[in-house]
């Protein structure tokens, strides 16, 4: 019994050496992380773009905190979690990664940690307009394309806002999720929506009924 | 001695027989009696049946049965006696039902008693005097029909027999218990609903026929009669549901027409002063005689209809809120709530300022003022009034053209009387302070001037005194005085250090106004000018020519400033200032010179100042404050309620923010988010119309 817990942990220690040794193929010496330059050299190694949503995924289940970065303990969170420490392992088990955050309980906690992980200055609460416009394409369109394309089509033509907050993308996710579409027949604008949502579905009824 | 079993059948039957007799006995029917050993029979049959052993226990069968008996009597005989007789026949008949029927129920549920020993509490069922005094019921329909109809044969004005009717209600009361199920039910909301048709009734008809002094009269009638109802047969508990009813049933349609028709005559003036006034020029902010005169009828409409409904004895909000919501065509300008308030203030200016063009005794203006308060008080966007008013006042007060101060202060406590919150009217009634303080020390200073002759400049002046951050916050230029007008200042500091030791005063050279008499070839005209304007003339005394360099090194003011005092002295109507050369901007090589050949037919001329204010920044300033209001609101209302849903605290909101203006959901929400932002609530991860305040 003793011998064999003892090999478990001998394993477990053995898994946590690779997953280091992975680490320090990507950091960067001096700083002891891994910054945009190494994450640029991980996208090659397996092949997919930076802005690929499954490197955010990875960054999800990293739980990491600074975009653009990556540090040791984080990447032993994320990597001892998916059972990967190489970079052939890490391209088979993008997929189902990705299939386990489109799973919805884990989807909504991935849409509000993608807001987070945008915000890069301390006590920033919100993002400006271009960056939202490319992290619902990145994270939301393939879901609800008709819907995203035409938010992003609104957001850059009005003036109102320059941000969105936390509280709007949230607002927007449930929208996508709740609103029948393209008819928004269960909208209700008496109910509290954020004002953007309210303002982008009478900028849609106007388009309705334009075309 | 054991007892045989009772069969169903045969036990019931018995019982059935015992209990015609009995019920011939109450009927009156029956020539012996109905004594102690049919009793004894009866109720030794029925403890028989409970107490032998199942299957044979008959406790519920003859629970059920009583209940099943006493209704069948109800609807075999009591029904068919009530259905031939009506009206108040029925009644008595129903009255007379009842007696028999409550001794019949008490004497049953004597027979019946043991079930209540042990079955119907172990069971918690409803007991059998009640069950079977709840059978009654039954008949309440009928009785309905025929008190209705009494009551709206005495609403007609006939005599009817109350003491049935009383009776009658008073059964109906005594069926339900103590809840009153049965009145509530049976009789109250059915009340309710006929007597709302009665009135809507009639309300159609009158208001047709009536006019509205004769509605109104009629309308109190009504009501006077449905409290007598009321008081004399139906449960005191109705009264106040029943008078609403009616209240509503014959307010809202004469309400609703008095609304229309008012609105009509309040389109009617805005019309007419839009057609008189110049094809291109809407209301905006110009202000001439024919808003002047709209105003004044948008006034008289007002107090006119106000006093109809004060006349009435009946004061209801309904009328004031018809009253309030017909006047929406005049309050509604081309921004949203401008156009009426700021003709208003524009009005008061009018008739508060020295050189208004409608002359009022002191009588007829104060009566004239204290009819707008009451407008005021009957407007939505009360702060929006305030803030144009306070446009006005200012110039008013500092540029001395406020005709009478008395005046002045009578109209701010009008106001204060009729708006209440200090919050609304407290800057504007500090304002008017200030200015008392000045002219309660006026005399004071020449006193003063006279007592020290070395200080005194020889010249007549009077310094105005504000508080700081009562009124706008003003540039204090930065101006090298004249020196007579420096000696002046001086004076002054001497004299106000005499009054307090504690307060600094700062020169706002910018609001200061001097007359100078200045010789024109033709003839002496007195200039009325700012202080910079003065400053710069007075350069002219000693030379004829100056260059803006030299104007500019010798004034010490900004660029811009000079440049607007220079604008206003040599363009426009009075061109005190030639310009070299003669364009259309200025620009530092330019030259002035005085123009001596200036004349004009008046002897008194005023350089107009700067415009007095800009509709949209007004707006924008009330839209700031209403910011800050409804924020404060939202955190008042959240901090003691925690939790609340949009629709609550809207409804919140517009109660505590109501007497300033009436603020909309989509600005609310805006706040909202706002508060989001700042960490002051957060929205409910659940449901999402749900905001939680955050400490």
């Amino acid at each position: 019994m003793k011998k064999m817990r003892r090999s478990a942990i001998k394993a477990a220690n053995k898994e946590l050496e690779r997953i280091d040794a992975f680490f320090n193929t990507y950091a960067n010496m001096s700083s002891g992380l891994i910054d945009p330059e190494g994450i640029e050299r991980l996208c090659s190694d397996v092949e997919v773009d930076h802005t690929d949503v499954r490197i955010l995924m990875l960054a999800w289940k990293m739980k990491a905190e600074k975009q653009g970065y990556f540090t040791l303990e984080e990447w032993r969170t994320g990597f001892k979690a998916i059972r990967v420490s190489n970079k052939y392992a890490l391209k088979k088990a993008l997929p189902e990664l990705e299939k386990e955050v489109r799973r919805p309980t884990n989807f909504v906690d991935f849409y509000s940690y993608s807001f987070r992980y945008c915000l890069t200055e301390e006590k920033q609460k919100s993002i400006d307009i271009d960056s939202i416009c490319e992290l619902l394409n990145i994270v939301l369109r393939s879901q609800y394309q008709a819907q995203v394309d035409l938010f992003v089509q609104y957001l850059k033509t009005q003036n109102d806002y320059k941000v969105i907050n936390m509280d709007q993308w949230m607002g927007f996710y449930r929208f996508c999720e709740e609103i029948s579409f393209p008819d928004l027949s269960n909208y209700d604008p008496e109910l509290a929506w954020p004002l953007i949502l309210d303002n982008f579905v009478e900028w849609l009824r106007e388009k309705q009924t334009q075309s | 001695m054991r007892y045989s079993l009772i069969e169903w059948d045969e036990g019931w039957n018995s019982i059935q027989k015992s209990m015609n007799k009995l019920n011939r006995v109450i009927e009156g029917l029956s020539e012996t009696p109905f004594d102690a050993e049919d009793f004894m029979m009866l109720y030794t049959t029925i403890y028989n049946m409970c107490t032998q052993p199942p299957p044979h226990d008959y406790c519920h069968q003859l629970y059920d049965k009583y209940k099943e008996t006493i209704e069948q009597h109800i609807t075999l005989k009591r029904l068919p006696s009530l259905a031939e007789k009506h009206e108040e026949f029925m009644l008595q008949e129903f009255v007379k039902s009842w007696e028999r029927h409550k001794v019949r129920v008490k004497r049953m549920s004597h027979c019946f008693f043991f079930l209540a020993r042990h079955f119907i509490p172990s069971r918690s069922l409803t007991n059998l005097e009640e069950v079977g005094l709840n059978c009654f019921r039954e008949l309440n329909l009928r009785a309905r029909v025929a008190a209705f109809s009494l009551i709206d044969r005495e609403r007609e004005g006939e005599r009817i027999d109350r003491g049935l009717l009383k009776n009658v209600m008073g059964i109906i009361v005594e069926i339900g218990t103590e809840k009153m199920d049965a009145y509530k039910e049976d009789i109250e909301g059915h009340l309710l609903k006929s007597s709302g048709e009665y009135y809507s009734r009639k309300a159609s008809s009158w208001i047709a026929e009536e006019s509205y002094m004769d509605y109104m009269v009629k309308a109190e009638l009504c009501l006077r009669r449905e409290k007598n109802i009321v008081s004399h047969y139906l449960h005191s508990s109705s009264e106040k549901k029943l008078v609403e009813k009616v209240e509503h049933e014959l307010f809202e349609p004469l309400a609703n027409a008095f609304k229309q028709k008012v609105s009509l005559e309040v389109k009617a003036l805005v019309q007419q002063a839009k057609d008189h006034a110049s094809s291109n020029q809407d209301f905006n902010g110009a202000y001439g005689m024919q808003e002047h005169v709209l105003v004044r009828n948008i006034l008289e409409l007002h107090t006119k209809y106000l006093a109809f409904f004060s006349d009435c004895l009946i004061k209801n909000y309904i009328f004031h809120r018809a009253l309030r919501d017909s006047f929406d065509l005049f309050w509604n300008g081309p921004v949203a709530g401008s156009l009426g308030a700021e003709l208003l203030a524009a009005f008061c200016d009018n008739l508060l300022k020295n050189d208004g063009n409608e002359k009022l005794s002191d009588e007829a203006a104060k009566d004239t003022l204290e009819k707008v308060a009451k407008l005021v008080s009957y407007m939505s966007s009360k702060d929006l009034f305030i803030e144009f008013y306070k446009k006005r006042l200012i110039p008013r007060l500092l540029f001395d053209r406020s005709s009478n101060l008395e005046r002045e202060k009578s109209f701010v406590t009008n106001l204060k009387q009729k708006l209440g919150g200090t919050f609304l009217t407290s800057r504007i009634d500090k304002m008017v302070e200030d200015m008392t303080w000045t002219q309660d020390n006026k005399t004071s200073f020449s006193e003063y001037l006279h007592s020290n002759p070395n200080v005194n400049p020889g010249l007549d002046f009077t310094v105005t005194v504000l508080t700081t951050g009562l009124w706008p916050s003003y540039k204090p230029f930065n101006l090298n005085l004249p020196a007579e007008m420096k000696t002046c200042v001086e004076a002054f500091e001497g004299f106000h250090e005499t009054k307090t030791k504690c307060r600094k005063l700062n020169w706002i050279n910018s609001l200061g106004t001097c007359y100078i008499n200045s010789n024109f070839e033709s003839k002496t005209i007195e200039l009325v000018v700012s202080s910079c304007q003065a400053a710069l003339l007075l350069l002219f005394s000693d030379a004829d020519r100056l260059s803006y360099s030299e104007i500019f090194t010798q004034l010490n003011l900004d660029h811009d400033d000079l440049v607007q005092t220079l604008y206003s002295l040599s363009y426009g109507k009075y061109k005190i200032l030639l310009k070299e050369p003669n364009t259309k901007n200025i620009s530092p090589n330019d030259s002035f010179e005085f123009n001596s050949k200036f004349t004009g037919r008046m002897k008194r001329i005023k350089i107009p100042h700067l415009p007095l204010y800009e509709t949209k920044e007004v707006i924008k300033e009330v839209e700031k404050d209403r910011r800050y209001a409804i924020d404060a609101a939202i955190t008042r209302i959240m901090k003691k309620q925690k939790v609340l849903d949009l629709q609550q605290l809207f409804v919140e909101c517009v109660e505590k923010l109501g007497h300033i203006f009436k603020p909309d959901i989509k600005t609310l929400k805006q706040r909202i988010e706002n508060l989001i932002d700042r960490d002051y609530l957060e929205r409910d991860k659940e449901n999402h119309n749900i905001f939680k305040y955050l400490v």
